[in-house]
């Protein structure tokens, strides 16, 4: 299952001192436990961890896409599509995984599966030993209803007061961070039952 | 995408001041107790998520705002956009102790999932995750409608399942296994109705448009699966989706016997093959308890995937959901079988099969994986020989698919997560490592970590100093895969012989036992070597060196600790050139040639010859100063009669000879633009050493007394031409000074310079008979006692 799913900013390359990397949204499905600690800790720090976690993957899935795109040579303009109306061909974007060990951030271990497109690097935490190949197909159609949805390429694009669609779109297809196989005729069908219910 | 309008609205959502948030709380609480929700309300909610969840630290809301929207998320009216941002806007606070939402009174399912969602990120401080779940259980039994109710209701049991499985009672878990055979295995097989409201569910009795298809288009052979398509769908076949999206979760944590005991495994074969005979003839599953129809069902379900995966997608995603469900299919069978081992019969032929299947099929190689941890987990139960599927794994597939990042991350975590049952298939691994390097070499950044933790694994006396070779030449194997990818051909189209074999031996899929010199490659590859991708590697290299030494010095013994040693030496000036490579490589390597000698100190005597050429030869000075400083120390402190009997007063004379030649060297050449300055650490660890030297062999303590004060004067009045610095120079005379000071005395020299084995107790240092510091310190009072009697 997902732990957590998240979206945040990837800067560019070569502006690695300009401002920091944000979490624009994210979304975890349960919480961890944290049994054996004796002290008496608030909600409030629990929920403090729980942020700084997540923005620790964010920083992590930033730094690793980077890599990836300068060791392949590819500059993040590579993905912009001529128009806004194409697609965007969400098979060329950067994608990978990584493990984080139990502790570091998260009390157990857990994989990391990312996806950058453009200055949007999008993330599932997940459980050891999940489906890798389910939650990668899972990522990629939730960036592309995201980015379908919420227009994420038109210039004055912002996903940060559109929580409610995001919501809607991981409502559907990420109930509760339960990974789905959905054929092709279940997605569109879905996606209609969305856009109806949502008009853009 | 991210614009600067954005980043302003983030910074403002930031510094919101506690005031103005109870005023906007305020204005939030009267919009929604308006009697029409509208778009106001809408956008209140959204800013007011912003606030929330812009900040890490705890927004205080107002009480009656809070209650508010616990009260519009379980308002049945409200739609259902609001009722998404006020649960979204409560879970994005949890936890959270100004929380009074319950779900003991939740009657409808999608009520349930949103309260649920906001409970479970509380924390479970208040048995949250076991009330919702029993809520869940009390929904699922009652006696609902037909309609789109259960669809919400899975997903929170398989999270409850997973976040808590203790807490639900056998009834209950028999209850949900039964629900599931019949999603799982009876559900309709004709194609849902267009609803006329638009919304995406009919009931299963309206007009039947045709029967459901499989994704080639063919008329469906049997009974729905997630690979079964058609225009529309009927609830009961959503139901069918979510059940087997949940099922190999439900399997592991709602077996009584727990995921995977270890009994299932010590199963002998002849029980395991008496009751596949019994199994494979019951059709009369009916009969069967609860959990083993579960069972029984899920293996035909996984069965039909696999047949079904056989058949050619027209569409591509459903082409990539195949993969997923041969993938998913296998994980099950392997759950099904550790829980069960009458499976074990009927799954192995089925699998063998699959794999060959799989073998031709690049587009499918992702599947082969799960395949190889089966055989691995039940091989030895059912005496199947696994080395031929994990030859095939390891010695096809990193050499042709290192460049796909999630093959290669998955790959390396299978090698990894098996690593307990490998069994003697762990030597197919071990000697595997030149390919595995490649996943390496060419994914250094995502891979680096699961490495140093598989590195102590690989390594075994045999392969040692071939995988050292392998790891110092790791950036040239980045260029030669680069070049190999830019151009498959190169192997064969070059002309030069000797090019072709070291870029053969290079890209070799196993360890061969031998050792080449790539010397004359690494010239070849030069251009290559600026590559992010190959000066990503370089990078990584240091860290893979320190996890491969804290494994090599567990188990090797003095004679493979003298192979490294002469390994390390010989290949510090054989490096591939990547721009700071060689200096982060030559720390590494010093600092290990210390360990070994430190675990072997007869090494210094063993290879003294090789020792006293290297030490030798003053270009090493500047080309490799940290390995020349380290090999000069090591003669210092090793080379003696209290390490190694067979250390001659030969041996300790020659090798002072030879550093002295050194030294003077060093000393007395001017710096220029090809020789720069010496550096100070290599003149007093050269002075330290010949002092050593001195102490055991004590006929040369006049000559090193001599050199020690033209050193000390030479400091004290640089040449002009020189451009010794103050500092640099100061250390150098201080420590001349102290090196004097010492031999003055030449048992106390012997003391301190050659301590015994004995020095490390701490007794040594405690005792005020043999403590260090005093010694010293009488030695300098007697010294300086006797200077100023000199004096007068």
């Amino acid at each position: 299952m997902v732990y957590a799913f998240l979206i945040h900013t990837l800067r560019a390359p070569q502006a690695q001192d300009m401002g920091l990397c944000r979490v624009l949204y994210s979304c975890v499905f349960g919480a961890e436990n944290s049994p054996d600690d004796p002290r008496p800790h608030g909600a409030e720090r629990d929920r403090l961890l729980r942020k700084e976690q997540i923005l620790a993957v964010a920083r992590q899935v930033e730094s690793m896409c980077r890599l990836q795109q300068q060791a392949s040579g590819r500059t993040p303009m590579d993905l912009q599509p001529q128009s806004s109306d194409e697609p965007v061909p969400l098979h060329e974007a950067p994608v990978g995984a990584f493990r984080l060990a139990a502790g570091d951030p998260f009390q157990e271990v857990r994989t990391v599966v990312w996806l950058g497109v453009l200055s949007l690097g999008f993330a599932l935490v997940l459980d050891a030993h999940e489906n890798l190949l389910l939650a990668e197909g899972t990522l990629r159609l939730l960036v592309r209803l995201l980015l379908d949805h919420l227009r994420l390429l038109t210039p004055s694009a912002n996903l940060l007061l559109r929580a409610d669609r995001i919501e809607g779109i991981l409502a559907r297809f990420l109930p509760h961070g339960q990974l789905l196989f959905l054929n092709d005729q279940f997605v569109q069908g879905l996606e209609k039952e969305f856009s109806a219910a949502w008009p853009r | 995408m991210f614009t600067a309008a954005a980043e302003g609205l983030l910074h403002q959502a930031r510094r919101i001041q506690d005031e103005e948030l109870q005023k906007f709380c305020s204005r939030v609480v009267k919009l929604l107790q308006k009697e029409e929700l509208g778009p106001d309300a809408v956008d209140a909610l959204q800013r007011l998520f912003l606030i929330v969840s812009a900040t890490k630290y705890k927004r205080k809301l107002e009480k009656t705002c809070v209650d508010l929207l616990q009260t519009t998320l379980c308002a049945p009216k409200c739609p259902e956009q609001l009722q998404l941002l006020c649960t979204a806007i409560l879970r994005e606070r949890s936890p959270s102790d100004d929380l009074n939402l319950s779900c003991d009174h939740v009657q409808n399912s999608r009520q349930l999932s949103l309260v649920a969602s906001v409970l479970l990120a509380q924390g479970d401080k208040k048995e949250e995750v076991r009330s919702v779940g029993q809520r869940a259980f009390r929904v699922l039994e009652s006696r609902q409608p037909e309609g789109p109710s259960l669809r919400h209701l899975l997903p929170v049991v398989s999270k409850v399942t997973h976040l808590a499985p203790h807490t639900l009672h056998e009834d209950q878990t028999n209850l949900l296994s039964k629900r599931l055979v019949d999603w799982l295995r009876y559900a309709s097989v004709q194609q849902g109705v267009p609803h006329t409201s638009g919304g995406f569910f009919s009931a299963p009795r309206a007009r039947q448009p045709g029967p459901v298809t499989e994704v080639d288009g063919a008329v469906a052979t049997d009974f729905f699966t997630v690979l079964s398509t058609g225009q529309h769908f009927t609830e009961d076949q959503w139901l069918n989706v979510q059940a087997f999206s949940m099922l190999r979760a439900w399997l592991l944590h709602s077996s009584p016997r727990g995921p995977s005991s270890p009994d299932t495994d010590d199963k002998s074969e002849l029980e395991g093959s008496t009751l596949s005979v019994l199994s494979a003839t019951s059709t009369a599953s009916h009969l069967l308890p609860p959990q083993e129809r579960l069972r029984e069902k899920a293996f035909e379900y996984c069965q039909r995937l696999i047949e079904q995966s056989t058949r050619r997608a027209l569409r591509k995603g459903d082409s990539d959901l195949q993969k997923a469900c041969l993938v998913e299919a296998v994980l099950l069978l392997d759950v099904l079988c550790r829980q069960d081992p009458s499976f074990l019969y009927r799954t192995l032929s089925c699998l063998k099969a699959l794999h060959a299947r799989l073998c031709g099929d690049p587009a499918r190689v992702r599947a082969l994986l799960p395949i190889a941890q089966f055989f691995l987990n039940h091989g030895e139960a059912a005496a199947v020989d696994s080395e031929a599927i994990l030859q095939h794994l390891f010695t096809r597939i990193p050499c042709e698919l290192f460049h796909s990042p999630m093959l290669a991350f998955e790959f390396v975590c299978f090698c990894r997560d098996s690593l307990p049952v490998f069994g003697r298939n762990l030597d197919i691994l071990r000697r595997s490592f030149p390919n595995l390097f490649k996943l390496l070499a060419w994914n250094s950044p995502a891979l680096t970590s699961e490495f140093v933790a598989l590195l102590p694994s690989l390594v075994d006396s045999a392969t040692a100093v071939e995988m050292l070779h392998t790891l110092l030449d790791l950036p040239c194997l980045t260029a030669a895969l680069d070049l190999q990818l830019r151009n498959p051909s190169c192997l064969e189209a070059s002309r030069d012989p000797q090019f072709q074999g070291l870029l053969q031996h290079l890209l070799r899929a196993t360890a061969s036992g031998t050792t080449e010199r790539l010397a004359p490659l690494h010239q070849l590859l030069q251009p290559l070597a600026s590559l992010t991708r190959v000066v990503q590697c370089a990078e990584a290299v240091p860290t893979l060196l320190q996890a491969f030494f804290s494994a090599v010095t567990q188990f090797a013994d003095g004679a493979l600790s003298n192979q490294l040693a002469l390994l390390l030496l010989e290949r510090s000036d054989s490096l591939y050139q990547v721009p700071q490579y060689e200096a982060h490589v030559h720390r590494v390597l010093s600092s290990q040639f210390l360990v070994l000698c430190a675990r072997h100190p007869s090494l210094v005597v063993e290879l003294a010859k090789e020792l006293l050429e290297f030490v030798g030869s003053v270009s090493s000075v500047h080309s490799r100063e940290a390995m020349l400083t380290a090999v000069v120390w090591a003669v210092g402190e090793y080379l003696s009669v209290s390490w190694d009997r067979r250390c001659t007063v030969e041996q300790i004379n020659r090798f002072f000879e030879v550093l002295e030649a050194l030294l003077f060297e060093v000393t007395q050449s001017r710096p220029s633009a090809t020789l720069p300055k010496c550096p100070p650490r290599v003149i007093t660890v050269l002075m330290t050493t010949l002092t050593k030297l001195a102490s055991r062999s004590q006929d040369l303590i006049p000559r090193v007394s001599l050199f020690l004060s033209k050193m000390r004067s030479l400091a004290q009045n640089p040449a002009p031409s020189s451009d010794r610095c103050g500092e640099d120079a100061g250390a150098v005379c201080t420590r001349a000074a102290e090196l004097l000071t010492l031999l003055k005395m030449p048992s106390v020299a012997q003391f301190v310079l050659t301590p015994s084995a004995e020095v490390s107790e701490p007794r040594y240092h405690r005792d005020t008979n043999t403590a260090l510091p005093l010694a010293l310190r009488t030695v300098s009072r007697l010294v300086e006692k006797e200077a100023g009697l000199l004096l007068g």
